[in-house]
């Protein structure tokens, strides 16, 4: 689906990363980890074609991707119904009519939340507006940063729901951004960590290790062992 | 009995009005309101330089305004700032260029207007200019909405930002240089600011804001129209039409505020 091959960029005279290489097989979720400041929002922006880079990204023929933003990155002070948001993509994109209520409704969005304003929905239906923008134009990729950030535990709960449900049903390939390990051991089946020293690449059985966390974060992460029969959370 | 090169003028007006209502409310959204005040300010230079050779002012006004607005995205572009940080750069030294530059009998004309009936071949430059305005907004609004939204959000969806922006800034020029003629350069941009936000006061949603700021325009310019030929003829049609749209606005603060 993906291949990265020597992948380096560079923001002003920062490099952010540098000779990165790994691959996605269609279907995969891959969890892209790391502290603050590895490059991980980076990295889905280049994926997407927004930043300037040196090496090798080949996306497999007819991908089409789906990018879920941090909701931070939004104006939600605009006069915009939920409606009026999804419609603008919709006919930006002339997709066919019904294209909405196809993304709305895989969502759970509901008639009364389609007709209220982006601005006094919950962090938890933004998110979901979020998800439908990005499944409008049926992608088969979806690029996820930080998908729970600020929700509290139901809202985050019902997203990854939401996350299995769509993978499940539409055979999508999820790259995601987290910094909430348990999202990693809950859903991933491989793992990219970015950090200072070697990147690294892999199932989560391999990477998520004491040794690598540590390396990683620069400090001991307290974790559960995972398996592939115990679901471990941090 | 009114003459045919007066409702030249009250028919490009109330067009304009649609005009400035529908860019100033993505102006608003895009919070760069003020700027529609301080853009008209980029017309002077080329206004005095105009006066000073004797030529048409508002074909130096035009050249020196769009010579501006090119420089602010270029600037912006090189320097990193936001847009308003390179507007506030240029607006001062087109002030003081235009200020230095044009003879002083006729600084008050260039800074306030003077209302003048059109000839058919101005109503038709004039009608075309607003026709596209109007056209650019209803063309490129879905794409407006989604990088106001989120920039990134929009360049991942296929939005061309510069050149959306670009557009933007030039439309939002030409909507400034049409006002010049009927509200003077002090005055160009009060159709842009004070309709829309009205309308943002009285909608919830974005052809509701659309449509709102658009009437609020036409009914400022359309009373002004009637206060200047019929009321106080001593007042031209620019100031009558901003103390309307902002009686206007002080009406709409009766209305609670929209909760979307």
């Amino acid at each position: 689906m993906l291949s990265v091959h020597n992948l380096t960029v560079s923001l002003g005279n920062r490099m952010i990363l540098r000779d990165l290489s790994f691959d996605v097989d269609t279907g995969d979720t891959l969890a892209i980890i790391g502290p603050n400041g590895s490059g991980k929002t980076v990295l889905l922006k280049v994926l997407l074609g927004l930043i300037p880079y040196e090496g090798a990204i080949v996306w497999s023929p007819g991908t089409r991707l789906g990018y879920v933003p941090q909701k931070i990155a939004a104006d939600r002070q605009m006069p915009l119904l939920v409606r009026d948001l999804l419609e603008a993509k919709a006919r930006f994109l002339r997709l066919p009519s019904g294209a909405i209520d196809l993304a709305s409704g895989e969502v759970g969005l509901t008639p009364d939340l389609m007709k209220a304003g982006i601005g006094v929905i919950s962090g938890g239906q933004f998110q979901k507006v979020l998800i439908a923008y990005a499944l409008l134009g049926e992608p088969n990729v979806l690029l996820f940063d930080e998908p729970t950030a600020s929700l509290d535990e139901m809202e985050e709960e019902r997203i990854y729901e939401l996350l299995e449900h769509l993978q499940n049903k539409q055979k999508l390939t999820i790259l995601v951004v987290s910094h909430d390990l348990s999202v990693v051991f809950r859903s991933a089946n491989m793992v990219l960590c970015l950090s200072k020293g070697r990147p690294c690449f892999g199932p989560p059985r391999e990477i998520l290790t004491p040794e690598r966390l540590e390396a990683t974060y620069s400090m001991p992460h307290k974790y559960y062992q995972h398996s592939q029969s115990h679901q471990g959370k941090c | 009995m009114m003459h045919s090169d007066q409702i030249y003028s009250i028919v490009l007006a109330l067009l304009f009005a649609v005009a400035a209502g529908l860019v100033g409310s993505f102006a608003l959204m895009k919070r760069m309101l003020l700027a529609g005040d301080v853009i008209s300010h980029l017309a002077l230079p080329g206004l005095g330089l105009a006066f000073l050779l004797g030529w048409n002012p508002l074909l130096g006004g035009a050249c020196s305004l769009f010579a501006g607005t090119l420089l602010i995205a270029q600037l912006q572009k090189k320097s990193g700032l936001s847009a308003d940080a390179m507007i506030g750069v240029v607006f001062a030294g087109s002030l003081a260029i235009g200020a230095a530059l044009t003879p002083e009998e006729d600084l008050v004309d260039a800074l306030f207007g003077k209302f003048q009936q059109l000839s058919f071949l101005t109503f038709s430059a004039g009608l075309i200019a607003v026709l596209l305005i109007i056209l650019f907004v209803f063309r490129f609004r879905e794409q407006l909405v989604l990088s106001l939204f989120s920039p990134e959000l929009a360049a991942a969806t296929g939005v061309k930002l510069n050149r959306l922006n670009l557009c933007f800034l030039l439309v939002f020029s030409l909507t400034v240089l049409v006002g010049l003629r009927f509200m003077g350069a002090l005055l160009a941009g009060a159709l842009i600011m004070v309709p829309s936000t009205i309308g943002r006061r009285l909608s919830s949603n974005l052809s509701g804001f659309l449509l709102a700021s658009s009437l609020a325009s036409v009914t400022a310019v359309a009373l002004g129209f009637v206060l200047s030929l019929y009321l106080f003829r001593g007042v031209s049609l620019g100031p009558a039409t901003t103390m309307v749209a902002t009686a206007l606005f002080g009406l709409s603060l009766l209305r609670k505020p929209s909760q979307a």
